[in-house]
């Protein structure tokens, strides 16, 4: 194959990434007055909140864990997770079932709202806070007339340091 | 076209393995007075077969080392030489290399060629030797009768292009059998438009001239048999009185001449002979076993919901849920025995290391197994393999002495070992007794002090034989290559705890020592006792359990203010709070209204405070590694009747954190 074919198909393949990239799909849920969104490729299915199985030793955020058809899998309470003021579960409140890299976790959110569709102009990058808040698991703001949504990338949320639990740090 | 042959090499691993092992047993069982043919054969056959899987894989090096092997075999085969003990030595060593060969071979490693080469050495040192040593295969001479020419009618099927096979492939092979006249039949190709290129219209007839048996022309068609019509007469033109002075049983043999030109030779061997069994890949069969674990979880969910219905009214059901409940237990032990093998696979090897280990030291051991047809987890068989091996060699090595020694006490020179196995519950005893010396107490206390172990002159026996089990202790006075760095029996006993199982050890001096090994027969279930704290269900693995009991108050003393006691018996056990440790909210009850189970791992106990003893159920064990880390003091989960999800305690990690039993 000569050099000018192989420039021909890269381009190709750049170009037909980016009109993937132009629309993307997510899910937004509530967690207090925000609104939030996540990469629907990512989301496994929806639950409502079942009562779980604590676990000792674990950090405030992790609710325990259920039994999600024969596999045990945590689950993460957002809210606390983020630091947002707890509320109490009420019949709203779901939980989301993520599939990231080889692991399935729970994440509990006070309600899901729809799917969106959001292309690439829509997005906006995410404010800088100089290191007042922490910001790296934000991939970007979402504008949808009026409404504002947080996209996160919940595989960078999760495994945040504080989330090493996730990893295998016994 | 390339097929990726990965997916086989796989299978020619496991069946090289698999004859290698045969060869091994068979190798060992030989007496070269009385050596059978039978015995002979199984050794020929194994290293056939894998002559044959290396060849057609490509491993050049394992197909040429196991040819000369091969040939070697042949001569005792054909009873030209004698299974001595120099050859059976030769053989057994070249089945080590042959296995070091094929593990490098899969695990991508380069293997000890240098090794390979100098025993390749010997044994063509030993083909040299000995008058008929010259490599004239047996089979070859069988074929001198054969007729001087065949006729071979061959009529493909028509769709026998679809399978793979190629016509002109095999009459190509024909042709460099001997020589050959071809003719073709086209009679049945249909005209031109008619043609359809992926279907074969030609039949061939084909003279075969030259020495050539039939077993040799089968070969060439054994792909295609299914898809052909095919007839092989003799041309009657020669020697018909030589063919008939050869008996039919010299042809028997299927084993084809190991000369270069047959294209046989290069072909797998056929698969395994007992047609009675199937080769599954084991994640096949795990998968099985969770999907009944999950049939038995929603099983016994039902039949919870159906608790609360009414028996009159819902006989029918009810009726059907006791049958579903019948057959779930049933499906559930079926599934569980696919995963079982005969202890027989872990035995099965013990005689060469016996062998091997007494020779080396000079000892004289007689090895007796029993009770080889238990059968335990596959999982549990692989894991068990070194830490037995490493019990055998200690025993060989510390235990036993030497023969004149021996003599001396009034004992026979030859020692035993002796290997067994049984099944006791839900679990399986797998004991290595010997009649050496027995441990020397004095000599194990004498190390462990040196060691720098605080320890009391009144320390029971069976404690001071627990402590070979610490890191960095070996009694051996000097350092063997088979043992005495002290690095074995920590190991040993580290391992069998992790599969659940518990090593015991019982000795008396001059008479022998016991090493009994108990484990559960599987690692997926449990057999747990579940309590509650709290809101929480935990399950205490059964095997762990000592009694429950309800504390006196009386019992329960502090040390250092805040620590807790428990008298039981005389022993004071540390107390917990399941609650405490795990942080469950609430209180515990009062002391004499709670509940103590009494938990034993280790060899050391404790005393854990829960709110209520639930029941005993078989738990399936379900990891919390997979979706989120390792707990302490937690080794797994379980799903309950109702769905929810139980923790199951790490009672030796629980005991582990937490400062030894005092004894009283």
């Amino acid at each position: 194959m000569n050099e000018n074919q192989d420039q021909a198909l890269s381009a190709a393949a750049e170009k037909s990434e980016q009109l993937e990239g132009a629309r993307r799909e997510f899910l937004s849920f509530r967690l207090g007055g925000e609104e939030y969104g996540v990469d629907i490729l990512k989301v496994q299915e929806i639950r409502s909140y079942d009562s779980v199985t604590r676990l000792p030793e674990a950090p405030a955020y992790i609710k325990g864990v259920i039994n999600l058809r024969g596999t045990i899998v945590p689950v993460v309470d957002l809210r606390l997770k983020l630091k947002l003021e707890q509320a109490d579960y009420d019949k709203q409140t779901v939980m989301i079932i993520l599939n990231m890299a080889e692991k399935v976790i729970g994440m509990i959110v006070d309600g899901v709202s729809d799917v969106l569709t959001l292309a690439e102009s829509q997005i906006r990058p995410p404010p800088e806070f100089n290191g007042v808040l922490d910001t790296r698991y934000i991939t970007g703001l979402g504008a949808i007339d009026d409404r504002m949504l947080i996209l996160v990338d919940i595989e960078c949320l999760m495994s945040a340091s504080d989330m090493t639990v996730l990893e295998n740090a016994a | 076209m390339s097929i990726d042959m990965k997916q086989f090499h796989q299978a020619f691993f496991e069946e090289s393995f698999e004859g290698l092992q045969a060869m091994e047993a068979a190798l060992l069982t030989l007496d070269p007075d009385t050596a059978d043919n039978e015995t002979v054969n199984t050794i020929f056959r194994a290293a056939h077969s894998i002559k044959g899987g290396a060849g057609t894989f490509g491993f050049s090096d394992i197909a040429s080392f196991t040819h000369d092997l091969e040939t070697l075999l042949d001569q005792v085969r054909a009873g030209q030489r004698v299974p001595d003990g120099p050859l059976t030595d030769l053989v057994l060593r070249s089945v080590d290399v042959l296995r070091d060969m094929l593990e490098g071979a899969r695990d991508g490693r380069e293997a000890d060629v240098a090794h390979a080469a100098e025993l390749r050495g010997e044994i063509q040192a030993m083909l040299k030797q000995d008058g008929g040593g010259a490599p004239q295969p047996l089979a070859a001479a069988a074929d001198m009768a054969t007729p001087s020419g065949w006729i071979i009618c061959f009529k493909p099927h028509r769709d026998i292009m679809l399978t793979g096979n190629d016509p002109l492939r095999i009459l190509r092979e024909l042709a460099r059998l001997g020589e050959a006249t071809i003719e073709v039949d086209a009679s049945e190709l249909p005209s031109y438009p008619d043609v359809d290129p992926e279907q074969c219209y030609l039949r061939w007839t084909i003279g075969l001239q030259g020495e050539v048996s039939e077993n040799d022309i089968r070969e060439v068609f054994a792909w295609v048999e299914d898809e052909c019509d095919l007839s092989i007469e003799a041309r009657a033109a020669s020697a018909p009185a030589q063919a008939a002075l050869e008996p039919d049983v010299a042809t028997d043999d299927s084993a084809p001449a190991p000369t270069p030109k047959t294209a046989a030779a290069a072909r797998p061997a056929p698969a395994s002979k007992d047609g009675g069994s199937i080769r599954v890949a084991t994640e096949k069969i795990d998968q099985l076993i969770n999907l009944v674990g999950e049939l038995v979880i929603t099983q016994s969910m039902l039949e919870q919901t159906a608790r609360a219905l009414d028996p009159v009214t819902n006989e029918l059901l009810l009726s059907g849920l006791s049958e579903l409940e019948r057959n779930t237990r049933h499906l559930q032990e079926a599934v569980m025995s696919t995963r079982m093998l005969p202890v027989d696979f872990v035995f099965s090897r013990f005689p060469r290391v016996v062998r091997d280990t007494a020779t080396r030291l000079g000892k004289q051991v007689a090895l007796q197994t029993s009770g080889e047809g238990a059968e335990l987890d596959k999982g549990v068989i692989e894991k068990i393999v070194d830490p037995l091996n490493h019990i055998v060699r200690n025993a060989i090595d510390h235990g036993i002495e030497m023969p004149a020694e021996r003599e001396a006490a009034g004992k026979p020179a030859q020692a035993s070992i002796q290997l067994s196995a049984w099944h006791q519950g839900g679990h399986i005893a797998i004991q290595v007794s010997d009649d050496g010396k027995g441990l020397n107490r004095d000599k194990i206390l004498s190390k462990a002090r040196d060691a720098g172990m605080n320890l009391p002159d009144n320390l029971p026996d069976s404690e001071v034989w627990q402590l070979i089990f610490a890191p960095g202790l070996s009694t051996a006075a000097e350092v063997t290559d088979i043992s005495g760095r002290g690095v074995g029996m920590d190991v040993v006993r580290r391992n069998i705890q992790s599969l659940g199982g518990t090593v015991d050890i019982e000795s008396q001096a001059g008479v022998g020592t016991r090493v009994t090994i108990r484990l559960p027969l599987t690692l997926a279930i449990l057999d747990g006792m579940s309590v509650r704290v709290g809101e929480e269900i935990y399950i205490l693995p059964l095997n762990s359990v000592v009694e429950s009991l309800q504390p006196q108050l009386g019992d329960v003393k502090s040390m250092a203010g805040s620590a807790r006691l428990m008298q039981v018996r005389g022993e004071f056990l540390p107390l917990l709070s399941l609650r405490e440790l795990f942080g469950v909210a609430g209180q515990d009850l009062p002391l004499d209204q709670g509940i103590v189970v009494i938990a034993e791992a280790e060899g050391r106990q404790v005393a854990l405070i829960v709110d209520e003893l639930v029941g005993q159920q078989q738990v399936v064990i379900k990891s919390l590694e997979r979706n989120y880390r390792r707990v302490g003091g937690i080794s797994g989960a379980t799903i309950l009747g109702d769905g929810r999800v139980a923790l199951i305690l790490d009672v030796g990690e629980v005991i582990r954190s937490r400062p030894m039993a005092v004894a009283a």
